[in-house]
């Protein structure tokens, strides 16, 4: 049954990580759709407090798949989601390198680069729908949302400035009865 | 030590610091990490740890990347799943959920306002926002309908 499950992690991130163009939070959404709409292995709520528990951590976002990989099958699934979603983009990153060699700049990769940049922004907006749909419709959860996209537009603030903004204003506003 | 993203600490590290590759080499990698899948970080570390010490040098490089992140990510997530019945702890986190949504659209919008988008950039970011974010469309239907029309835009505006 578990090996069943770490098969499916496995092709599921995978295949996900040969079309994650713009990086983790532009695949969002993808991984929203399989784990939480089509298997239901994760609630929407649960996804995104995952999502946002990564964000404390240091490194490339790609680490919030090992925390599901974590959630859903314990050290096992972090280590296989780890490698499905990192494996396949590296190998051809590895041979795109070394077919191109240091002649890296091309009017072909330009074009690409100019087309998927777009894609990759609205790929981010929905991700951050997404997430705060789950965060919750209340006033308290807007204010937060929209104080923390403040802080990334206006300011080179540490993010985690905001994470750990968010989590205190939460508990302060629960501790006096206003959540 | 790269809380959030970790592209100009890298930059500093490897033009800088190490003087691994130059200014230029720089851009030129990171555009191409861009254009391929997978998280630019990672990919850029596979192409500079290929450049220095081939196949091994790139895996070392992506291990180097992720051991430390992924070893923290574990001793956090053992340590709220301790502390999860704590009711301060669950409001902290449904905190933390709504500033990390707020996080994202942030960069976005910051990445969309850097790059000065056009009607024609615009149109795409509308397209996919729509199709990922209300259709729910998959991923790879997503890109195999804009891509094409994406790269058939940029050349159409290259000609005029």
């Amino acid at each position: 049954m578990k090996d069943d499950l770490l098969a499916s992690l496995f092709w599921r991130f995978a295949a996900i990580s040969l079309v994650s163009v713009g990086g983790a939070t532009a695949v969002l959404p993808e991984v929203h759709r399989q784990l939480v709409e089509e298997t239901g292995w994760l609630s929407a709520r649960r996804f995104a407090d995952l999502f946002a528990l990564a964000q404390t951590a240091p490194g490339p976002n790609v680490i919030a798949f090992s925390l599901f990989g974590w959630e859903l099958a314990g050290l096992a699934g972090l280590a296989v989601v780890t490698v499905a979603a990192l494996a396949p983009a590296g190998l051809l990153a590895f041979a795109v390198s070394r077919a191109l060699g240091r002649a890296a700049q091309s009017v072909w990769i330009a074009r690409l680069k100019a087309a998927l940049t777009p894609l990759a922004i609205g790929l981010m907006l929905a991700s951050g729908f997404l997430l705060t749909q789950a965060a919750g419709r209340n006033l308290p959860a807007l204010i937060v949302t929209v104080a923390a996209a403040a802080l990334v537009i206006f300011t080179r603030a540490n993010p985690l400035i905001a994470i750990a903004g968010g989590a205190g204003a939460f508990v302060a506003a629960a501790r006096l009865g206003l959540a | 030590m790269s809380f959030g993203g970790t592209g100009p600490m890298t930059r500093h590290v490897v033009v800088e610091d190490r003087k691994w590759l130059d200014d230029a080499e720089f851009a030129a990698l990171i555009g191409l990490c861009q254009a391929l899948p997978g998280a630019n970080t990672c990919n850029l570390a596979v192409m500079i740890g290929d450049r220095i010490g081939g196949w091994s040098g790139a895996l070392v490089a992506l291990g180097g990347l992720l051991i430390v992140p992924l070893a923290a990510l574990v001793a956090i997530a053992s340590a709220f799943a301790e502390l999860s019945r704590l009711p301060d702890i669950r409001f902290a986190i449904a905190g933390a959920a709504a500033a990390a949504a707020g996080l994202v659209i942030g960069t976005a919008l910051k990445m969309a306002r850097t790059l000065k988008i056009g009607w024609r950039a615009g149109a795409f970011v509308a397209l996919a926002f729509v199709a990922a974010g209300v259709l729910r469309v998959s991923l790879p239907l997503t890109l195999a309908l804009l891509l094409p029309l994406g790269l058939a835009a940029v050349i159409w505006e290259e000609r005029r």
